[in-house]
């Protein structure tokens, strides 16, 4: 088991190999489908985006909302693949990194190669658990959205795999190859 | 004549909706649990754990299992000899998600609009419903948060007759290898056989309510559910795509007569957070 804490670099980037269980601490910031196209707009029109984007992770997730006491809903990542398209202009911009589920595209995985990023993995269908490593919560952006806002979370022990590497190594295609028995 | 007023029928859609989304089913967690005795994938191990721990600390702190609390499809079999008094059937369905999903904290995930607006409409309505009329004097309702991820990988294809069981093997196969990590496997493949084109996708819907443990009544898609399943968890997909034995824990085909000239085949994808519960009135 890997620890590491956001904001992320290079360095702490080139340690990672698909296929390692990472467990992250810091801040991290919530985008669904609705916040990215508004990133990609507010980039296009050359203003800031809410947060600074430089070394930090997008998780790919839109909470339930928090019962009273509890810091959040259950919360777990979306399929990442629906925001292919927007990462690509992220990276640019300095993304470091990406928590989703789900295989990424090959222009995604050669932009992660060029700006020395990774891109994460978590479990699909373990909110509440994942939950319970949501030490803080606030609502940073596009309230309107509803779940679809951008929440700065500070995580703490939150359980991932590397699921692409820096190298563009792509850890679906990997392990399909070592239990496939077609 | 049974009168049997909407407002129950209300309530028991808000208890539904918060009971389905707090509790895994059982049948899916026992076959998680006992996917441990077959997983050999470390980190497929690993997940198949995470997954178990997820539900006991969901039903313990009352908790949804997945963020993803859903759009609410219904099943209501509604008794020949009832009289529904009150109000309207599809006004009272939906209050009880409105009022379940408000009650529940739980995430509202609809959009108004499909294609231009998609604005949410705050409080997880319309419902998906299906209902039938059918002997008797009662209503059965059964309710399935579906997810997303799911559903979007979910197919429908109009073979020919001459395809044959063959050619629906090919069908779900392929559809399981394109879904890859997508719909959080393990999952529970819903496979709608017969019908028409509208129909056969509800078919496939309706076999994922079905107990997973519980085969098809004829034997012979008995036999294909159980290949079926052989097939699929050859594809080494895996817990949560990462590699593995278990990508499903069941297929089940739910048919229907169909033209002579048609083979209807539907492949509805439950994830690993396979969500029902039902009750009768």
């Amino acid at each position: 088991m890997i620890k590491i804490d956001t904001p992320l670099d290079d360095g702490k980037i080139i340690k990672l190999h698909a296929g390692d269980e990472v467990i992250i601490g810091g801040v991290v910031y919530t985008a669904r489908d609705k916040a990215h196209k508004r990133f990609i707009e507010t980039l296009r029109k050359g203003d800031k985006l809410p947060f600074d984007i430089a070394g930090q992770i997008i998780f790919y997730a839109g909470p339930a909302p928090a019962k009273p006491g509890e810091v959040i809903g259950s919360i777990g990542p979306t399929t990442s693949s629906r925001m292919d398209s927007f990462a690509l202009e992220l990276l640019e911009h300095g993304l470091k990194g990406m928590i989703g589920k789900g295989p990424r595209s090959k222009e995604v995985k050669e932009a992660m190669v060029e700006h020395k990023a990774v891109y994460f993995t978590a479990t699909g269908g373990v909110a509440a658990l994942l939950s319970q490593y949501v030490k803080r919560a606030k609502i940073v952006a596009y309230e309107d959205l509803g779940p679809e806002a951008v929440y700065e979370l500070e995580i703490e022990d939150f359980p991932v795999v590397v699921a692409v590497d820096c190298r563009g190594n792509d850890f679906y295609v990997e392990s399909s190859k070592i239990w496939s028995h077609e | 004549m049974k009168k049997i007023n909407v407002k129950e029928l209300a309530e028991a859609i808000e208890k539904l909706c918060i009971e389905s989304n707090y509790n895994l089913r059982s049948d899916v967690f026992h076959a998680l649990r006992n996917s441990l005795n077959v997983e050999e994938s470390k980190i497929g191990r690993v997940i198949i754990k995470q997954i178990i721990k997820n539900a006991e600390l969901a039903c313990a702190k009352q908790l949804p299992i997945c963020q993803d609390c859903g759009i609410v499809n219904i099943l209501l079999k509604i008794g020949q000899d009832v009289v529904l008094i009150g109000g309207t059937v599809e006004e009272a369905v939906n209050e009880g998600v409105r009022k379940g999903y408000g009650r529940g904290f739980l995430r509202k995930s609809v959009v108004c609009d499909p294609c231009f607006e998609r604005k949410n409409t705050g409080d997880n309505t319309p419902a998906i419903i299906s209902q039938r009329i059918v002997p008797g004097d009662s209503i059965r309702v059964a309710v399935m948060p579906k997810g997303g991820g799911s559903e979007n990988v979910s197919v429908v294809k109009m073979l020919l007759p001459g395809d044959g069981p063959e050619g629906i093997k090919r069908v779900v196969l392929q559809a399981v290898k394109d879904a890859k990590a997508n719909p959080c496997p393990p999952v529970v493949v819903g496979v709608g056989i017969g019908g028409t084109f509208d129909s056969v996708g509800f078919l496939a819907k309706k076999a994922l309510f079905r107990n997973i443990n519980e085969r098809n009544s004829d034997e012979r898609y008995a036999v294909l559910e159980m290949n079926l399943l052989d097939d699929i968890n050859s594809l080494g997909i895996g817990p949560s795509g990462l590699g593995g034995k278990i990508t499903a824990l069941a297929v089940n085909i739910e048919t229907f007569p169909c033209h002579m000239a048609c083979l209807p085949v539907a492949v509805n994808f439950g994830c690993c957070a396979l969500r029902s519960a039902e009750c009768v009135l």
